[in-house]
């Protein structure tokens, strides 16, 4: 970072004759000077409208993606603090996800267990098209799959794998009521129940497009794939369920309509216009009740935490219902819009459909009424793979003439303002949706892609911040060697014009991002504790009476409990070369905020973190004779220090018997 | 004219802090509770503790329940048992025997429902905490609960 003399030169004058507002806005500058331009945008009052008093709560949640790294965070706004990373497709040891033998079914796919995925997008549960608080979807890029979190707990409940998919991106939006959660692929590929040993020129005649319409269980919120619909080999991106009017209505944004096979970055972008998919759900409903679905072997994981047993199970499915939609006419209408659209953006009065040409110098706005009149007056332009499109006049409401350089997302204020992102030349404008006027237009630093405005893609955004998240790093803050910190960039929107206030980094490459108001989240009945009383865990031992060493052939199960601040047993003999141990850790704490830690030396498998009243697990395979060390990781208490014992393992065949104790005072024996 | 600027400094940053305070209701302290259970000081009873807890609400009949007994037995063993012995001997916490004597039922009830506010306040809690270290964790007892095992520490004191 290298301050030129102008700048130091303006300082001290500010310095010198100007208030201290203006001093906090300079050292926002150098905080920041490139891209220059964005640091310039900062103004005197914005470390106050950020700033969150120690103690006192944030006004939001924003759970945010954690891109590549397969998790999702949890930032509190205004303030940029990050209050949690919650572990969803990656092995998170902070948590131990994935290293308890309770969670590792989670991670389970019909490719086994898979460590490591790529989380794009959030969404939150709504009823009549607002967020209602419940839970938050997620979506894995890479082998596809569906999350759902429960915001009691701020943990993964479930994950759905998806079949006949490729790159989950076009996922995890919802409809406005949470009926169902949509996944659609981004690789076309052949479908899962016939050969792929194909030759990969053969895309046209053998690769085909699958979306999976995903039913909620409102009450249990259990996913189940209701329908696929089967559709010509193109790439799907993103996508928005029509609320209010559009209700029943899903619109998907497609690009490689040319259905290329190789350097896609120019083979796929050959034509003037792909397409936006508008896909009507409730009739696809209609005929997989008139049993026009075809039923299809598949093979695809289906995994649930319950946590009365604290334990996840993983259940294979094989079948899932298709829907060929050249087949079945009247499902999908392709909309032609520029030049491979991205973003495919609904807003809240549901009727205008805002497309993002990644290459386009414009952004077209599509009708939801001219559309229904277009479809009954077909005034079609052809086929596309058996599918109708739409003429493109016919359905456009209008265009925004020259927005920007390279726009890929809007989101809404619901008070008649648009906001989009442009990639290319680095802004986020705010437009009008009536007249197509661009009001207002912010620098960003390099490469903005996602936007999020709490509430922004619902019926009634709360139209207070814009967050606008990162595509390629850039130096925003210290340098951390050759990877630069992810960020993302906080706007006060409450005004006519956008003001720049904070950035904050995150975990991964932000994608996609939404947030909620506090108190939304925060009343919903968050647990604090799980009660003793309740934990069904078949291993678990609800007080020191009931713990014990049993073994079963070689494997031994330790009935393990912790308190402040002692484990239960904590001297065990008798373990012998080729045992498995596993350690079943119940903590008998009922108060918020007392999780135990549970560790032992040379444990391939990590350690344990055991929220009160959790009975977690860890399978422990000791590897040579000796006397091995085991200890509580978090601490707890005064005496933390002193929660501690060990377990003594013997050669194979040693008759030393199998014996566990507490506080147990013996004399010294050999 | 340096030092003038931050002096001019100074006052701001304290006016931005003292603005931002209270400007919400929200705290971040989870011990916090309902304005009644918490009276000042000066106000507090040592011998009936603070909590729902009184002389007026709670009844104790001269014979033991035995039935209640044993369910305040049960929820012993899971929640209290890892750190109390049934004898006088101090394992985390004190033994318990002859603590119904030493203590009036509704301190007790209010201490194990209560625990955090008492251990600040309470003088015998306070000198309890000097010996055993470890703060006695409020163990989410329901006021059945914490009569139930009132009724077993009773029925350890040999109460018929």
């Amino acid at each position: 970072m290298v301050l030129n003399n102008k700048t130091k030169l303006t300082f001290m004058k500010k310095m010198a004759f100007q208030s201290i507002a203006v001093i906090f806005s300079t050292l926002m500058m150098f905080a920041g000077c490139k891209p220059k331009n964005s640091a310039d945008a900062v103004s005197g009052d914005a470390a106050a409208k950020a700033y969150v008093a120690p103690g006192k709560y944030d006004e939001f949640y924003n759970f945010v993606s954690g891109g590549f790294s397969g998790q999702m965070s949890v930032y509190g706004l205004p303030s940029g603090r990050l209050l949690k990373v919650i572990p969803v497709f990656s092995v998170d040891p902070e948590k131990g996800w994935g290293y308890s033998e309770e969670t590792k079914p989670m991670l389970n796919t019909s490719h086994g267990f898979i460590p490591w995925d790529d989380l794009h997008h959030t969404e939150l549960s709504q009823t009549n098209g607002e967020i209602n608080g419940k839970w938050i979807f997620a979506n894995a890029n890479n082998t596809p799959r569906l999350a759902r979190i429960d915001l009691k707990t701020f943990r993964t409940a479930e994950i759905l794998e998806l079949p006949n998919s490729g790159g989950n991106h076009s996922s995890p939006f919802g409809t406005e009521n949470s009926e169902y959660i949509v996944a659609g692929t981004r690789f076309s590929v052949p479908p899962d129940d016939v050969s792929g040993d194909v030759p990969i020129s053969s895309y046209k005649q053998n690769f085909k497009g699958h979306i999976s319409f995903v039913s909620v269980d409102q009450t249990s919120g259990e996913m189940k794939i209701a329908f696929q619909l089967k559709t010509p080999g193109v790439n799907f991106d993103l996508a928005r369920c029509g609320r209010a009017k559009s209700h029943g209505w899903f619109f998907f944004s497609c690009y490689n309509t040319e259905q290329a096979n190789t350097m896609l970055e120019v083979n796929a972008s050959q034509k003037d216009k792909d397409f936006i998919m508008a896909v009507n759900w409730k009739k696809a409903e209609e005929y997989i009740k008139a049993g026009k679905g075809k039923k299809q072997p598949v093979k695809y994981a289906h995994n649930v935490y319950s946590d009365v047993t604290h334990t996840a199970t993983s259940t294979m499915m094989n079948e899932v219902t298709v829907l060929d939609v050249a087949e079945l006419k009247d499902i999908c209408y392709f909309i032609p819009c520029p030049k491979s659209p991205h973003g495919c953006d609904v807003d809240p009065t549901g009727e205008y459909i805002v497309g993002s040409g990644k290459l386009a110098a414009l952004i077209p706005v599509f009708s939801f009424d001219k559309l229904q009149q277009a479809i009954t007056a077909k005034s079609y332009d052809g086929e596309f793979g058996g599918i109708p499109v739409v003429k493109y006049e016919a359905a456009l409401y209008g265009e925004v003439q020259k927005p920007g350089l390279g726009p890929l997302h809007t989101e809404f204020d619901g008070k008649g303002n648009a906001y989009t992102s442009f990639f290319v030349s680095s802004e986020v404008v705010k437009w009008n949706i009536k007249d197509l006027k661009v009001v207002d237009r912010v620098p960003t630093y390099y490469s903005v892609g996602h936007l999020c405005i709490p509430g922004g893609n619902t019926r009634k955004p709360s139209p207070k911040y814009l967050i606008a998240y990162n595509k390629i790093t850039k130096d925003r803050y210290l340098p951390t060697g050759p990877e630069l910190a992810q960020s993302a960039q906080l706007y006060d929107i409450s005004g006519d014009k956008m003001q720049m206030i904070l950035d904050f980094p995150t975990i991964g490459e932000p994608h996609y991002a939404q947030a909620a108001p506090a108190d939304l989240i925060r009343n919903n009945g968050q647990l604090k504790i799980f009660k003793i009383a309740d934990n069904k865990h078949p291993y678990a031992a609800k007080g020191e009476n009931e713990t014990k060493v049993v073994r079963e052939g070689n494997k031994v199960h330790v009935y393990m409990t912790s308190i402040r601040s002692h484990f239960s047993p904590d001297n065990i003999e008798g373990i012998k070369m080729g045992d498995e141990v596993y350690f079943h850790v119940t903590n008998l704490e009922q108060d918020w905020d007392v999780p135990h830690g549970f560790g032992i030396k040379g444990a391939a498998n990590a350690e344990l973190l055991i929220m009160p009243g959790e009975t977690t697990t860890l399978k422990w395979i000791p590897d040579r004779v000796g006397i091995f060390p085991m200890y509580c990781t978090d601490f707890c208490s005064a005496l933390h220090q002193e929660m501690q014992g060990y377990v003594r393992v013997s050669p194979a065949g040693s008759n030393v018997p199998l014996t566990f104790s507490l506080g147990k005072v013996v004399p010294e024996t050999k | 004219m340096k030092r003038m600027y931050f002096l001019i400094l100074t006052c701001m940053i304290s006016v931005l802090i003292f603005s931002c305070g209270n400007q919400n209701g929200n705290t971040a302290n989870s011990t916090e509770k309902p304005k009644s259970m918490v009276p000042d000081a000066e106000n507090y009873d040592p011998k009936r503790g603070e909590g729902k807890f009184s002389a007026d609400n709670v009844k104790i009949d001269p014979k033991l329940d035995a039935a209640l007994a044993a369910t305040g037995e049960k929820i012993v063993n899971t929640k209290c048992a890892s750190c109390h012995k049934l004898t006088g001997e101090k394992l985390v916490g004190p033994g318990w025997a002859g603590v119904t004597t030493r203590r009036k039922p509704e301190w007790i009830m209010n201490f194990i429902t209560n625990p955090d506010p008492m251990i600040n306040k309470d003088p015998e809690a306070k000198a309890m905490l000097e010996l055993c270290l470890v703060r006695m964790p409020n163990q989410s007892l329901t006021d059945e609960d914490a009569r139930s095992i009132l009724e077993f520490m009773r029925k350890n004191d040999g109460i018929k």
